[in-house]
């Protein structure tokens, strides 16, 4: 994060460039520095747009839940409400935001911990034994990175459908099955990060606990774990931001099998919200309802945008 | 000790292959195979027919059509992304003053980062959501009402967004549209990706550019990029899933998700159209088995073609 940003660079004493070179250097800084002021000043302008397209629809959002639903169609435009209409908020909130948190938070306490502890389990074993097969499961964790979930979901569907009859518990709009889809959707990318992070351990931290005496799953939780924190940290950013946006999945699952209400979570509800809009024409509420979605995300990413930014581009960057 | 071994193993592998196994593997299995079936879903009955339904799909109207939309968002949302992100990466990084110790990053690009950062973290859906209201058709979107208030766009005769079919440069407008948000929302997480990448350059090439007398163009266009290639061919691939992955956006933003009269169908909305809208499964997996073929296909020639001598520094 931290570039080189200092203000008051023009000259500084140590420059470390060779004095030979240097001189004629300056010379062409002194030729160049009307380009390059124009070129500097044409950054900032290109950057503040580009910041301000960004923000812009952002703050307009949480502005216009801030309106009254006349506000909204007549003054689309202004960001700054006459008064401030939290009630918004409230009726958005009891329209079904409230359950929409509770599921999403229920899910994702036991998805997020699941996913952690059953992926780094497996990318451990994987990763640091040897045994017949180990090729095998790990490509098998892997092949699931490439495939589209769609061709899964038909399926899918009909495979927890049937769960209904046998076991309820994992049938169709239970939490626990969402939990477990979640889990299972979320370990190929996780097992692959994590493999990678337990292949670059030293070996002999390991060794120093068995000989020690502690058993391999001892060695595991006690001293292998601790050790790839920064590791566990990125993959746990990136499952989190996943999980909670995730909405083709409970969209699939979470659907009413015999007339009773479906557990919506965030993402999914918050179609179901917009698509019905057109007949309540609430879009006060509507607003309201994205802002309440969005802001808890930004919140969290601006607290730890160090963390975030390096989590979700080591993803990428592996 | 060895016995301990295959224990310990079998202890910490159970639980997530089998959940893996039933969840994911299974699926995928049996989508295979109903896609040598007629099965349309919700009756019992299914009958073995081959490879009907893959002779079928080569000659359906509307997978044409979703296979070139899907190819439209392959080619277009990694160019426009990457160049953008990159674009912006280079103003960050190169756009300060120039001083006698180099070029330096502009002022406030930590700020910047954080700030384009934002979409990245937000859902599809919430974004979807947004841009439905920032898109809509009356005075009270966005766009229109700020066109409409300066007097560009006549008030009876509104831009129609993601319900336009009309193509522009030969492609449904609907498409140009979804691809703004695509862009609008990717941009800046490659951006600090490739930020990240540039700042890992050691310094002395850096330097020993300046000192050969390279402007920050040159050194941009020669130094720069051609050391970034390993990081942009990742974003390509990586983007190109993405772009495989519109959904959400088609079906959040245009109307009967997938239209108007299907112009902005894509794979995932004529297979969801045909799963459960006219109750074809078997069909509809035959069409899913051809994305996940094609998606295969796609990846193995991009690694194919990003392959090469890697630059150690």
């Amino acid at each position: 994060m931290s570039t080189v940003t200092h203000t008051s660079g023009q000259g500084r004493p140590d420059a470390v460039l060779p004095a030979g070179p240097e001189a004629g250097r300056r010379a062409g800084v002194a030729a160049s520095s009307i380009g390059g002021r124009i070129f500097n000043g044409f950054s900032h302008l290109f950057l503040a747009v580009w910041a301000i397209m960004v923000v812009y629809p952002l703050l307009w959002v949480v502005m216009s839940a801030l309106k009254t639903d006349s506000e909204v169609i007549r003054e689309p435009l202004s960001l700054i409400p006459k008064s401030l209409q939290w009630d918004n908020f409230a009726r958005a909130w009891t329209a079904g935001i409230d359950s929409f948190f509770l599921n999403t938070l229920l899910v994702l306490v036991f998805s997020v911990t699941l996913t952690m502890l059953l992926g780094s389990m497996a990318a451990y074993a994987l990763a640091r034994y040897e045994f017949r097969g180990n090729r095998l499961i790990y490509w098998m964790f892997l092949s699931g990175l490439t495939l589209p979930v769609y061709l899964a979901a038909v399926p899918l569907f009909k495979g927890v459908y049937n769960m209904n009859v046998v076991f309820p518990l994992l049938g169709p709009n239970k939490h626990v099955t969402l939990i477990l889809v979640y889990v299972a959707w979320s370990l190929s990318f996780t097992v692959f990060f994590m493999h990678s992070f337990f292949r670059t351990l030293p070996d002999s931290i390991a060794e120093a606990a068995m000989v020690d005496g502690a058993t391999h799953t001892r060695t595991f939780f006690s001293v292998m774990l601790p050790m790839a924190k920064p590791g566990l940290i990125s993959i746990g950013i990136f499952n989190v931001l996943g999980q909670w946006n995730q909405w083709y999945l409970p969209t699939l699952l979470m659907q009413s099998v015999s007339g009773e209400p479906k557990h919506q979570v965030i993402a999914q509800g918050l179609i179901e919200l917009s698509v019905n809009q057109g007949y309540k024409s609430d879009w006060s509420g509507l607003f309201a309802g994205v802002t309440m979605a969005m802001l808890p995300v930004l919140i969290v990413y601006i607290v730890f945008q160090r963390q975030v930014q390096s989590g979700l581009t080591a993803g990428v960057g592996k | 000790m060895r016995h301990g071994v295959a224990r310990f193993v079998t202890g910490f592998l159970a639980l997530p292959v089998a959940l893996y196994l039933f969840y994911v593997v299974w699926p995928f299995a049996q989508a295979a195979g109903y896609s040598l079936t007629d099965w349309g879903g919700y009756s019992d009955s299914q009958h073995f027919v081959g490879l009907d339904n893959y002779v079928r799909l080569l000659s359906d109207e509307l997978i044409r059509k979703a296979f070139w939309h899907n190819v439209f968002f392959l080619v277009t949302v990694p160019l426009f992304t990457i160049a953008l992100a990159l674009f912006l990466a280079f103003l960050l990084n190169v756009g300060g003053r120039e001083d006698r110790a180099g070029i330096r990053g502009v002022l406030g690009s930590g700020l910047y980062k954080v700030i384009f950062f934002f979409p990245q973290v937000l859902s599809l859906v919430v974004i979807a959501v947004m841009w439905q209201q920032i898109y809509r058709t009356d005075e009270q979107g966005l766009i229109n009402g700020l066109l409409i208030k300066i007097g560009l766009v006549d008030p009876q005769n509104p831009i129609a967004f993601t319900a336009d079919p009309e193509p522009f440069l030969g492609i449904p407008a609907v498409l140009w549209w979804l691809l703004l948000i695509a862009v609008w929302s990717g941009a800046g997480f490659y951006m600090v990706l490739f930020s990240a990448a540039m700042q890992s350059i050691p310094k002395d090439i850096y330097e020993a550019a300046i000192l050969d007398g390279a402007g920050r163009f040159h050194t941009f266009f020669k130094v720069t990029l051609p050391l970034l290639r390993d990081t942009i061919s990742v974003a390509w691939v990586y983007l190109g899933f993405i772009a495989l992955d519109m959904y959400a956006l088609v079906f959040v933003m245009t109307p009967s998700q997938g239209g108007p009269n299907h112009a902005s169908e894509i794979f995932a909305s004529v297979i969801q159209f045909n799963a459960f809208q006219k109750g074809q499964f078997g069909y509809a997996c035959a069409i899913a088995v051809a994305l996940a073929i094609f998606t295969i296909l796609l990846a193995a020639l991009q690694l194919r073609i990003t392959r090469r001598d890697r630059i150690e520094f």
